[in-house]
């Protein structure tokens, strides 16, 4: 790759061109204000939040939205799919509270083993399935979080089994994590965190490697982009957030059953990315709330929650088949032209 | 530059290319050309890395690359298109030009997150150069567009301005000109043309003869997978083989 | 040995509801190319209408009938309703739709025939039948002998028919299958509709030996799916090989290893297969081509 290889000849620079290259970089109020109003909006939503159990119903969006843009990277962007995604998140949960439980380990001692163990074990997979597309590659992961959650249930000697186990408290610099109002800022950070991180990454040059080999994965390969390493790696990172946010939700709900490594779960968060919208971040954070809201929004309709779920489902994907974030972005930027 | 020698694929009981040997030199433009399915599409694929050879030898700058990864011929300099668009309709125009520069750019995930990798401004530099190559190729009247809103022949440039961005010294272009008009495809003629003069080597597929012909340093024709001929647009225009194989295939065709 | 006989004659009956669920998968995915994540809450809504049926008071022939035909229409209806408006949506939009027709059918069911789990009576009886020392239901001999009649008649249908030829054309190239004058849109339907009663044969087969309820088509569903990927999708030979091997692997498990590990076995050995051969035993399919 010498610089000498490219002959000056080719193409010419002009200052129109450079303004016009440089007009398509993403800029400031697309990229850094939607994050700096979800920060405020996170900071204030405690002074209106009037009771714990809508700090829990808070911190399960916050959670479910950390998860959903994780795995929004390999499916949205990396365009592989994952039905397994549940197993990882058990297995971070499961980890955290059998290091924690049997092992005497400290909680963030325990957080992180389970988290390189999850990460060693999908990147061992990854390198095998990802070779896989489509529906093979959808059994495949489907197949391993099924697998996770049998284990979790029949292991009853370290996991208590289907009836679950409980997890003790996490202390962070001193400082016990216990109740609601303590977890909500936590997990709050968290989500801002991850918004910037993956924001950030889906702009930079290996976000567009990523971007890229979903569209075409050959045309990606010929210029250099190593298309099994790239999916590897988005694979073991949504992997370890999961089992980040497994750990600490084990630790916040102080009680787990292996339902939490289960395939429903692990259909859930594919749906947040989904009906979100793939390929979007705030996508994400909006499909996260909005399934999270769904059964307590829908429990008025007593029996009849699982048949509208499916109903939302199948009409988002029908009608807004982008997910509902990029559909309705892309109606207004054309109302607004 | 290129030495192919002997070069055998099969796919099951087709033979799609057979023994088909030749050399292109440093700094030339060289075209295959040959009836529909006569092995050219395999060919490129076959140097290009995205098929491994049954049998055969490819050299590049003397080394042996028959059946190495494409991704790893990237990094010694190959550049291709391809015949049926391979374009990320998810992506924007300019960020379909600007994968081109990934091996120049820092692409660890890690750099990504932490907003690390711009830090010398090659992203930017990266930006203005494919901006500059779209004008070069002559579409950069759609700098700012999505690259799903594009028009056909304004996406064919774009897997040039693509290839481009990545610095090739030696590019493959699969057909630039099919599905193209008459004015298009003279303004393609001009570019390839251009690229040669600029020093880049070009092999190229393409149907349109009198594009060959007037671009051509050399030209190889297959038939049937086999080599039928090979030497500069005169020789081939005369070569009774060729014009046979030609007429054959049109008077089947129709 | 008797006890390798009992599993056996076990496992072919479970491998026999499997290659069904199996076919429904395959004859769907060569149609539209897509997995129909709703399968099993075909199978599931068979044994859960002829049972219901036969409790008011229907006879059993009737109820099976009518339980068949019942689960046809809702299939034509999902792919009126769910699939082909959404036909040039990605695989993952697909298979989330699918999903949640399988969520609207499982809810449904649980509104309109309650939770509780039902059971058919048994075709003929439930006298064992001695046979080398191990004991085999009539209800076997009947799942067994009807998927042999129904591979039979698809093997008719897909090489004798016109109907049949142009699904597998459609299968293998869809664009030139409408050159030729295939009508993609009828292949479609009828593959779902065919589909769904394949799994409903399942389920009114079945639901007599294991009893059914509404949250039974997941993992009936899902064996389906492993079945079919196992022998490779699309291939029907291969949805019987598959579901065969399935269900006769899974009930060794059960008899000579662990019980408890029996749900785990078809997952583990779809892995396996599929990083041994990513597309199954049977499956070839062109490679993918520039
Ligand atoms: N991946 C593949 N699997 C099986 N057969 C293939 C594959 N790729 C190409 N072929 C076969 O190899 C032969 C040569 O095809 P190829 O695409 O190289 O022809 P071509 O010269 O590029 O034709 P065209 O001018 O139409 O582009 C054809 O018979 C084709 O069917
Ligand atoms: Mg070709």
């Amino acid at each position: 790759m010498s610089e000498a290889s490219t002959p000056p000849t080719i193409g010419r620079s002009s200052p129109e061109i450079t303004a016009a290259a440089l007009a398509t970089a993403p800029g400031f109020r697309s990229r850094h204000l939607p994050v700096i109003v979800l920060a405020v909006v996170l900071a204030a939503l405690p002074t209106v939040l009037p009771n714990a159990y809508y700090y829990d119903v808070a911190i399960r969006i916050l959670a479910n939205a950390v998860l959903a843009i994780a795995l929004n990277l390999l499916i949205g962007y990396c365009g592989q799919i994952s039905l397994g995604h549940a197993g990882f998140f058990g297995l971070g949960a499961y980890g955290s509270a059998i290091l924690t439980t049997h092992r005497d380990w400290t909680a963030p001692m325990a957080l992180l083993a389970s988290a390189a163990i999850v990460g060693v074990v999908a990147w061992v997979v990854a390198r095998v399935i990802l070779r896989l597309k489509g529906h093979y590659l959808a059994m495949a992961t489907l197949g391993l979080g099924i697998i996770v959650t049998i284990v979790l249930t029949n292991e009853a000697s370290l996991t208590g089994g289907p009836d679950g186990m409980s997890v003790g408290d996490m202390k962070l610099f001193g400082l016990r994590l216990t109740g609601e109002k303590v977890w909500y800022p936590v997990f709050a950070i968290l989500l801002v965190f991850a918004v910037v991180l993956a924001a950030n990454l889906v702009e930079s040059p290996a976000g567009r490697a990523l971007r890229a080999l979903h569209g075409s994965e050959v045309a990606a390969r010929v210029v250099g982009i190593d298309t099994a390493s790239f999916k590897t790696r988005v694979f073991v990172l949504s992997a370890v957030v999961a089992a980040v946010m497994g750990s600490l939700t084990a630790h916040y709900l102080g009680f787990i059953t292996p339902q939490v490594a289960s395939f429903h779960k692990s259909v859930e968060l594919v749906t947040m990315v989904v009906v979100g919208g793939m390929a979007s971040i705030w996508g994400s954070v909006f499909g996260a709330a909005l399934l999270s809201l769904l059964p307590d929004l829908l429990a008025r309709f007593e029996g009849f929650e699982t048949v509208i779920f499916g109903v939302i489902l199948v009409a988002t994907m029908i009608f807004l088949p982008r997910g509902m974030v990029p559909s309705l972005a892309r109606l207004v930027r054309r109302e607004g032209r | 530059m290129l030495r192919v020698e002997n070069l055998t694929k099969s796919f099951g009981g087709v033979t799609a290319v057979s023994g088909v040997g030749f050399e292109v030199a440093k700094g030339t433009i060289h075209a295959v050309i040959g009836p529909n399915g006569a092995g050219k599409t395999t060919l490129f694929n076959l140097i290009t890395g995205i098929y491994t050879p049954s049998s055969g030898s490819i050299r590049f700058e003397g080394v042996e690359i028959g059946g190495r990864a494409p991704e790893r011929l990237a990094a010694l300099g190959m550049s291709r298109t391809f015949q049926n668009l391979q374009i990320s309709m998810n992506l924007t125009a300019i960020d379909n030009v600007m994968t081109g520069a990934h091996l120049g750019l820092n692409s660890s995930l890690l750099a990504g997150m932490f907003g690390i990798p711009d830090l010398g401004g090659r992203e930017r530099a990266a930006r203005v150069r494919a901006a500059e190559l779209m004008e070069f190729v002559g579409c950069g009247a759609y700098v700012g567009a999505e690259a799903g809103s594009m028009p056909y022949g304004a996406l064919k440039r774009l897997e040039i301005a693509r290839a481009l961005m990545a610095k090739p010294r030696i590019l493959f272009l699969d057909e630039p000109a099919a599905g193209l008009n008459h004015t298009e495809t003279h303004e393609i003629e001009e570019l390839i043309a251009a690229l040669g003069k600029s020093g880049v080597t070009v092999v190229l597929v393409e149907h349109d003869m009198k594009l060959v012909m007037n671009v051509s340093d050399r030209i190889v024709v297959l038939d049937y997978g086999k080599k039928l001929a090979e030497g500069t647009p005169a020789e081939i225009r005369v070569n009774p083989d060729v014009v046979a194989a030609y007429l054959g295939a049109e008077s089947e065709g129709v | 040995m008797s006890q390798f006989l009992q599993l056996l004659f076990s496992g072919l009956t479970v491998g026999a509801t499997y290659a069904l669920s199996a076919l429904g998968f395959s004859m769907i995915y060569n149609a539209s190319g897509v997995i129909n994540f709703a399968q099993g809450e075909f199978i599931m809504l068979g044994g859960m209408v002829a049972a219901v049926l036969t409790a008011s008071g229907l006879p059993l022939p009737l109820a099976v009938l009518a339980a068949i035909v019942v689960v046809a229409l809702v299939g034509l209806i999902v792919e009126k309703l769910a699939i082909e408006p959404a036909r040039d949506a990605d695989i993952t939009s697909i298979i989330i739709i699918t999903i949640g027709v399988s969520m609207i059918v499982r809810g449904v069911v649980e509104v309109t025939m309650g939770k509780g789990s039902r059971a058919l009576p048994h075709f003929s009886g439930e006298t064992p039948i001695a046979l080398g020392g191990a004991t085999l239901l009539p209800q076997s001999l009947w799942v067994m002998a009807v998927t042999a009649v129904v591979v039979a008649g698809l093997a008719v249908f897909f090489g004798r028919t016109r109907l049949g030829k142009g699904i597998l054309a459609t299968a293998h190239n869809r664009l030139a299958a409408q050159l030729v004058g295939v009508d993609v849109k009828k292949v479609l339907l009828t593959s779902f509709g065919l589909a769904a009663a394949l799994g409903a044969v399942g389920g009114v087969l079945i639901a007599p030996i294991a009893t059914t309820s509404y949250d039974a088509g997941l993992m009936l569903g899902l064996k389906g799916f492993v079945a079919a990927t196992f022998g490779g999708l699309g291939s029907g030979v291969g949805a019987i090989a598959g579901g065969v091997l399935l269900g006769l692997i899974e009930t060794m498990t059960a008899g000579y290893v662990s019980s408890s590990y029996k749900d785990a076995v078809p997952f583990v050995l779809v892995l396996v297969i599929l990083v041994v051969r990513p597309r199954g035993l049977f499956g070839l399919g062109p490679s993918e081509r520039v």
